[in-house]
């Protein structure tokens, strides 16, 4: 799996919040159909790394590769453009709209439509086409049109994939997507996640180590915004640096 | 009680058209004025609406697009009316006495100026952009007052109104009649604007910003383009309210204007498209019954408005279709 | 064009400059801690001014006008703090836009209706009336230089408030972390009803103090808040250091704008036009400094960055 061309690869990023190193030379990549999770214990500077790949942060030094094109220098939805599926920790949602709308955002973002004054977006088929099936591949035909305020936690995780997914993206970040839910749900997620795989990469920050445990290829682990190891999930469980990190001994 | 909110769109436009021809076989003009007046008032919020109800941009300084709607009518009537030549290096003109054109020039210029205006204010959010757009509107004021080539402080009076081809914009049921069609007009646009993609991605960008960018799009131009498109129609409607009075002032730019029109808004709903219809009316209406009562009536209206902000979210229609509007 | 003259203007400016800064440091002081934007701090302004023009009118005494106008202001700022303000702070920004809006309506009316529509004249009072020769042989009001001197003390002594104090402490902590302050027993309602005061206070004093050289009149407070909004948005909102550089940069350079530019205009231009243009684009001046130090700084001179 590793000889293939990563699809995204993130080479030496750095940034510094004062004294404060938040990413201290980050490298890593992210292979076609696999799900490379993201550990590590709070305050390591995941969220940090998620922002500076998706755009919302500059790094001091550093670059974000995408396809072997150097995405640096790009603004969020130009990043989104090309191909960088995101969902957040806390979901961004179209909170007074229905679960119908909120995908139609998403196609028109994939079809660079928003430049169209007169005709509706609920009537203009290929926008309803391309949220339909996104809604779809989630399992959220059936909500529709409920309004996003009254979706379950669950549901709201749902569609936060199905935005992403609208835009076929060619590696999906997700920054935490079980976070909050319950066991079953947590579940019917995974199951999900897993599939999706085949469509584009995920880079996955999670915190749920069941879940993590479940879909991971690889994992890599970061603290104090350094990544100590990357590797296999029994490579992972059996490294002393990794015990050392989260456990605090030494043995 | 509970009504569908499309009964109640349809009952004020009818209502709005009906009056002033009820006024007309009566033969009571000024009412045909006032109606005329607050469908012009009604057009300036449908513009502010577009950034402040579904944008969720609180522009403080709308009175900018209103004046130079008011003032581009002013201009252009003024050099025709006194014969002389308008020259601003590149183009010289001898003014015009037609409406269309003036509206053409007064949503050109509106525009432009939200252009510019937009590029600066919109780099900020918040409280920035409420003092910002305030300031503008303030500079244009000062510079109307010091303008003295076009009256200063005085403004300019404009003898005879605008010309319309085949109507004759003096008879006042005519020019109410102009107004109402512009008005609709810009209402069945706006309708549509709401529900296309852009409306779709305005709409999600008061809602979350970093959403609408994570979506592939850029948040800048869709606001930047909202607030064109909102300048432009305030413009216009300022160059009507020109045409209404025959005068222009710089009070037009005041910032007081940019707050009635806020508040215009928020008495009929925000983020809906009817609200700054009924809003007008109401206001208009307060203004003549309670301006008639005692001339401290601002007094009422700030206690009116309190009421509102504190204890009824959701102006008139809110109240009358039991929901909620946008929150902004 | 003679230094005096400069010397003169420059001076000038600073007066209007420290005024601004007692109005921009109560908005900005109530917006850093509280979150809100009170469009009616104009009115305190005005209520300061009204306050000391009827008091010094009815004893004769300037420095009794003083103190009805600080406590006026204060009891003022206090009332509406209570009964309408608090319920704004975690309101959305257009709700307290449209609330302290209606604040406007009812004060500037009330106020034409308890004292007409004419303006009140403040006098200065004889110990400060009349020129003082400065250094160099400049005459200049001294009145103005006793502004001048009364804005710096106010600036020194908030910044030892809020630098040295208990309550300047309970004040920096509430600008950064509300529930903890709350968590560690300070009465948060109190502390913010003591700043809303203190920022109408300050704002009073200014209309007081500036009453006394303009008329007092409904409307005097609208044209000083939207300057006192241009001073902190150069200044940074929510930084009193940002609210005293902004306020002498504003006060500098409508001033001094109003003054020079026509006379660099006359330099290109033949005199009247000169006149002419020089005064409308110097009205503009500080709306370009604005800009200016926004492209520079979205967030101010001295904004916390987002």
């Amino acid at each position: 799996m590793s000889d293939a061309a990563p699809i995204l690869e993130t080479r030496h990023l750095s940034k510094s919040f004062g004294a404060l190193k938040a990413t201290d030379d980050v490298s890593i990549t992210l292979q076609p159909g696999e799900i490379h999770a993201i550990i590590g214990p709070n305050g390591a500077g995941k969220s940090t790394l998620i922002q500076q790949i998706c755009g919302a942060l500059r790094p001091d030094t550093g670059n974000v590769v995408l396809d072997g094109r150097d995405i640096s220098g790009l603004s969020t939805q130009a990043r989104a453009r090309a191909g960088l599926g995101r969902t957040f920790q806390v979901s961004q949602l179209c909170m007074e709209d229905s679960v119908l709308e909120n995908a139609l955002l998403g196609a028109v973002g994939a079809q660079g439509a928003a430049w169209r004054f007169w005709r509706r977006a609920l009537e203009t088929a290929e926008l309803r086409a391309t949220a339909e099936a996104a809604l779809a591949r989630v399992g959220l035909s059936d909500e529709a049109a409920t309004r996003c305020a009254n979706l379950s936690h669950g549901a709201r995780r749902q569609l936060e994939v199905a935005m992403a997914l609208t835009l076929r993206p060619r590696a999906f970040i997700m920054d935490e997507p079980m976070a909050g839910m319950g066991a079953a749900g947590s579940k019917r997620l995974t199951g999900l996640l897993d599939g999706l795989r085949q469509e584009a990469p995920i880079l996955l920050v999670e915190h749920d180590m069941d879940a993590v445990f479940a879909l991971a290829d690889r994992i890599s682990v970061l603290v104090y915004g350094k990544i100590i190891a990357t590797g296999s999930a029994q490579e992972i469980r059996s490294s002393r640096a990794v015990r050392e990190a989260y456990l605090g001994d030494a043995e | 009680m509970r009504i569908a909110e499309h009964w109640i769109n349809g009952a004020v436009l009818i209502g709005i058209a009906a009056l002033p021809l009820w006024a007309l076989f009566i033969d009571e003009p000024f009412t045909i004025t006032l109606v005329t007046r607050a469908v012009i008032l009604a057009l300036a919020a449908v513009g502010l609406n577009i950034v402040l109800g579904f944008g969720g941009l609180v522009s403080f300084g709308h009175a900018v697009f209103f004046g130079l709607g008011g003032y581009a009518m002013g201009i252009l009537a003024y050099h025709a009316q006194t014969y002389t030549v308008l020259d601003l290096g590149f183009f010289t003109t001898e003014g015009t006495k037609s409406m269309p054109i003036i509206w053409l020039v007064a949503m050109g210029i509106s525009a432009i100026a939200a252009f510019f205006i937009g590029l600066l204010c919109l780099r900020t959010s918040g409280v920035y952009f409420i003092m910002i757009t305030l300031a503008f509107g303030q500079m244009f004021y000062y510079f109307a007052i010091s303008w003295a080539q076009y009256g200063g402080e005085d403004g300019l009076s404009i003898y005879v109104r605008n010309g319309f081809p085949g109507l004759n914009t003096l008879v006042p049921i005519q020019f109410f009649g102009i107004c109402f069609a512009l008005l609709c007009l810009v209402l069945i646009l706006k309708a549509r604007l709401q529900r296309a993609p852009f409306g779709l991605a305005l709409n999600a960008l008061r809602q979350s910003e970093a959403r609408v960018a994570t979506m592939g799009l850029n948040p800048m131009r869709i606001k930047l383009l909202a607030f064109v498109l909102s300048g432009a129609i305030t413009g216009l409607a300022g160059a009507l309210f020109a045409d209404l009075n025959r005068f222009v002032s710089p009070a037009m730019f005041s910032w007081q204007f940019s707050g009635e029109l806020i508040v215009l808004i928020i008495i009929g709903g925000v983020g809906r498209l009817m609200g700054p219809v009924i809003g007008a009316c109401v206001f208009v209406a307060l203004e003549h019954f309670l301006g008639g009562l005692t001339d401290f009536w601002h007094v009422y209206l700030g206690l009116i408005l309190l009421g509102i902000v504190l204890f009824g979210r959701g102006g008139l229609l809110g109240l009358l279709t039991g929901k909620e509007g946008a929150h902004v | 064009m003679s230094a005096i003259l400069i010397i003169e203007q420059v001076l000038n400016g600073l007066q209007f400059g420290v005024m601004l800064f007692l109005m921009a440091a109560g908005l900005t002081l109530i917006f850093g801690v509280m979150g809100l934007i009170n469009l009616a701090h104009g009115s305190l302004y005005m209520v300061g001014a009204f306050a000391a023009a009827a008091v010094a009118g009815a004893t004769g005494s300037f420095l009794l006008g003083l103190v009805a106008a600080l406590a006026a202001a204060a009891l003022a700022g206090t009332l509406i703090e209570v009964v309408v303000i608090r319920r704004l702070y975690a309101a959305p920004h257009l709700d307290q836009v449209l609330a302290t809006f209606a604040l406007i309506l009812v004060f500037s009316e009330g106020t034409r209706w308890i004292f007409g529509s004419f303006p009140l004249f403040l006098e200065i009072p004889d110990a400060l009336s009349g020129p003082v020769t400065l250094p160099g042989g400049i005459e200049y009001p001294l009145y103005r230089l006793t502004l001048i001197g009364i804005g710096l003390a106010i600036a020194v002594g908030l910044w030892a408030l809020i630098e040295r104090t208990r309550i300047g402490i309970q004040i920096r902590a509430g600008e950064n972390d509300r529930e903890m302050i709350a968590a560690l027993g300070v009465d948060i309602s109190r502390l913010y009803t003591l700043i809303f005061a203190l920022g109408a206070a300050l704002a009073g004093l200014a209309g007081a103090l500036v009453g006394a050289i303009q008329s007092v009149q409904v409307g005097m407070g609208e044209p000083v808040l939207i300057l006192a909004f241009v001073v902190i948005v150069i200044g940074g909102i929510g930084s009193i250091r940002g609210a005293f550089i902004g306020a002498l940069l504003v006060g500098l350079t409508d001033t001094l704008g109003g003054v020079f530019l026509p006379e660099v205009f006359k330099l290109f231009m033949e005199p009247g036009a000169a006149q002419k243009s020089g005064a409308a684009i110097a009205s503009m001046g500080i709306y370009i400094l604005m800009g200016c130090v926004l492209v520079w700084r979205p967030t101010g001179l001295f904004g916390a960055r987002p």
